[in-house]
């Protein structure tokens, strides 16, 4: 039988591979698998698997309704309040599910690190997969609140793949981030939900980041996130909003930012992931 | 023959922390010691005393070092040494899971490796549904999948289990499914690990049997046993490591003789293991005694020998049961005796945490006279990994026979006396035949 020259190799120590984004090609169906398996066993072990990717968003974005719009009474812009949270329940659960989730990948695929060969980026990006899949999923939901409310969206709704493409970034360089030192170091798992709950109050979710008295917004934009939410409001709600395009724009810098040294992290270390894990 | 795999200057460094066991360490710890480490530098500086730094904890271990190698196209190579030895890390280098320390190493062709079965098995997932992601975790497409759907099934023999949950398959059917898999992917190199002791004899010879085709077809295999005989068998050459080195390498007979005759010359009648607290349960001791209970290396075939063991339990495991084998100095298995071949036995999974002391008695006129080597496992079908504890050859005897007539003079594995009893023949005919 005649090599496949294709898949030949050479490893030589302290050289980074040279054929790694050749292999990730490659294995760019396992991706898929990966991410297939964890939602078959998920709706598979529990009976109200599908269920629970309706209730989570439905019952926060409910509590967060009542402390910020009744009791709080923030002002919502015109839109209906439960609207409002949930444009940006959206993006924020995609963000907190998808950083757990990849925070926790590779701790919980172990086995396949130490015994199989394949791009190590391949866990945490499945991960973020199957919390997109659960965002899409409570994306119907937002659509039966527009239907309900007769809130009906404008052009702008048409750029909304891009903020969820901005969301994607968000997430995937957080997680490689914490996916990659939570290999290293183990305590970083009790700082996935710290970040996770932390991050829900700190980012304009129960609340328009209009709120934000205007000397503030740049910092307050130093938070990638309120970026991300505020796209998704602007994109969802129309006319009534308005982004703060400076600190969009800062948004946009510090995700690139953060996907970028999340992959240099990722990669420096993934060589010594099968050693450490 | 064409070059398949060249290892030039291979050597893998791991650094023992001696704190903690793990080798991952946490944030706090690097935190903490960093400004340990501040401070003590600090204290140096004003005392002008040189003080320890925190990296004298460590402490470095080669699991390989400066391997050299080279495999052609074709060829069947066991890797052969005592646990520890390093054939794992070569495996894993090899396999590309871990990154050598230092070294260089080319492979012309897609290799598959088959390092532990069923990676990435998913128990709640079918049959039908792990062999895709099997086999998508092993590199192969989609299509590649399909189209040897019906030829890794009919391989494993499990038809009828396609749409049953792999956690209801037994530990057999678990393998064959993974087994299966792996060898049907497309590739010119296939590293197996000891994986195969696991099924029952029919599916390993099913599955020496792949391995040879595979290698008839001018694919490479590399293949690590502890089991000497299925080595000769399948392989044409043998490499043997020891502390990370290749000791031997050449023709499979030669380099097993001598692997394992090296046991013997170590050996005595009595050996103790260090403790490995990442073991389950373990050899602590074995010793062989005479009659008097005293350790002995030379036996005389009209006496029993004992087998003393001393086994250590941290942990109770299902399953777990002992194996004896007594082999000659080439290898071959004289005499095999497992810990739950006796139906009824107290067996080894029950007992209590702690040490425990078992004796085999091989009864007397049993072995003929010679050299043998034992061999010793625990193992358990039901655990996680199958081998609990593998130290191999761990000692070795001599008999002689003083009793029969030509005594050490002559062939035969067994010094039964046989009865030669002289019969009429006109009467035997009429009785019975």
């Amino acid at each position: 039988m005649e090599p496949n020259n294709t898949y030949s190799f050479v490893i030589e120590a302290g050289k980074s591979e040279r054929h790694y984004w050749r292999d990730l090609w490659r294995y760019r169906e396992l991706f898929y698998f990966l991410a297939w398996r964890d939602i078959l066993v998920r709706y598979k072990q529990t009976v109200i698997g599908f269920l629970w990717a309706i209730l989570r968003p439905l019952l926060t974005m409910l509590v967060l309704v009542i402390v910020f719009g009744k009791l709080a009474k923030l002002p919502s812009d015109g839109v209906p309040y439960p609207i409002l949270v949930f444009a940006a329940l959206l993006p924020w659960q995609f963000f907190a599910n998808a950083f757990s989730e990849a925070g926790n990948s590779l701790i919980g695929n172990s086995n396949m690190l130490s015994k199989v060969y394949f791009p190590r980026l391949v866990i945490p990006t499945s991960a973020v997969i199957v919390s997109f899949v659960d965002f899409l999923i409570s994306g119907l939901i937002l659509v039966g609140l527009m239907v309900w409310y007769g809130f009906f969206p404008d052009w702008r709704i048409l750029t909304l793949p891009l903020f969820v493409l901005f969301a994607f970034t968000a997430a995937m360089g957080a997680g490689l981030w914490i996916a990659a030192l939570n290999v290293k170091y183990r305590d970083f798992r009790f700082i996935i939900p710290f970040v996770v709950q932390f991050g829900l109050y700190v980012s304009p979710v129960g609340f328009s980041s209009a709120i934000v008295p205007e000397q503030w917004r740049l910092w307050y934009s130093l938070n990638p996130m309120v970026g991300v939410i505020d796209g998704f409001r602007w994109a969802i709600l129309g006319g009534n909003t308005q982004l703060y395009w400076p600190g969009f724009y800062l948004s946009i810098v510090l995700v690139l930012a953060l996907l970028a040294s999340g992959i240099v992290y990722f990669r420096k270390t993934e060589k010594t992931f099968a050693d450490v894990i | 023959m064409p070059t398949a795999i060249t290892v030039e200057n291979l050597s893998k460094k791991y650094i023992i922390g001696h704190k903690g066991r793990e080798s991952y360490s946490t944030f706090r710890d690097v935190i903490a010691s960093g400004a340990k480490s501040l401070g003590k530098n600090a204290l140096a500086f004003v005392t002008g005393r040189k003080i320890h730094s925190y990296r004298s904890y460590k402490e470095v271990f080669w699991a390989l070092k400066d391997v050299e190698l080279d495999i052609q196209r074709g060829d069947r190579i066991g890797l052969i040494g005592r646990n520890g030895a390093g054939k794992s890390t070569l495996l894993k280098i090899l396999s590309r899971i871990t990154e050598p320390t230092a070294g260089k190493i080319s492979t012309s062709g897609r290799v598959a490796s088959l390092l532990e079965v069923g990676t990435g098995f998913h128990p709640e997932l079918t049959g039908r549904e792990n062999i895709f992601l099997n086999g998508a975790i092993l590199g192969m497409s989609r299509a590649e999948i399909k189209s040897k759907f019906d030829e890794i099934v009919d391989f494993a023999g499990i038809e009828k289990f396609l749409d049953t949950p792999v956690k209801r398959y037994s530990s057999g059917m678990y393998i064959r499914l993974a087994f299966s898999v792996a060898a049907h992917l497309e590739s010119e190199i296939l590293i197996v690990d000891e994986v195969l002791a696991v099924g029952d004899s029919a599916f390993q010879k099913k599955c020496l049997g792949k391995m040879e085709e595979v290698g008839n077809q001018g694919r490479t295999v590399i293949f690590v046993s502890h089991n000497m005989g299925m080595i000769s068998r399948l392989c044409s050459s043998c490499i043997w490591l020891d502390q990370g080195r290749i000791k031997e390498i050449g023709e499979t007979e030669k380099v097993v003789n001598s692997y394992l005759l090296d046991g013997t010359a170590q050996l005595s009648g009595e050996k103790v293991f260090p403790d490995d607290v990442k073991k389950p349960a373990q050899l602590k001791r074995i010793r062989l005694l005479n009659q008097d209970n005293e350790v002995a290396l030379k036996f005389n075939c009209d006496q029993a020998i004992k087998v003393q063991l001393d086994l250590r339990y941290r942990k109770r495991l299902p399953g777990l049961y002992g194996y004896i084998g007594i082999s000659r100095p080439d290898g071959t298995m004289v005499l095999v005796s497992d810990s739950n071949d006796v139906v009824g036995g107290k067996s080894l999974d029950n007992l209590p945490d702690g040490d425990a002391t078992i004796i085999v008695t091989i009864p007397p006129r049993s072995l003929g006279h010679g050299d043998y080597l034992v061999h010793f496992a625990l193992a358990s079908e039901l655990a996680d990994t199958f081998h609990v504890d593998v130290p191999g050859v761990v000692c070795g005897f001599s008999l002689d026979d003083f009793t029969s007539k030509r005594g050490n003079s002559r062939d035969g594995y067994f010094s039964m006396l046989l009865p030669w009893q002289i019969h009429d023949a006109k009467e035997w005919t009429d009785t019975g035949l």
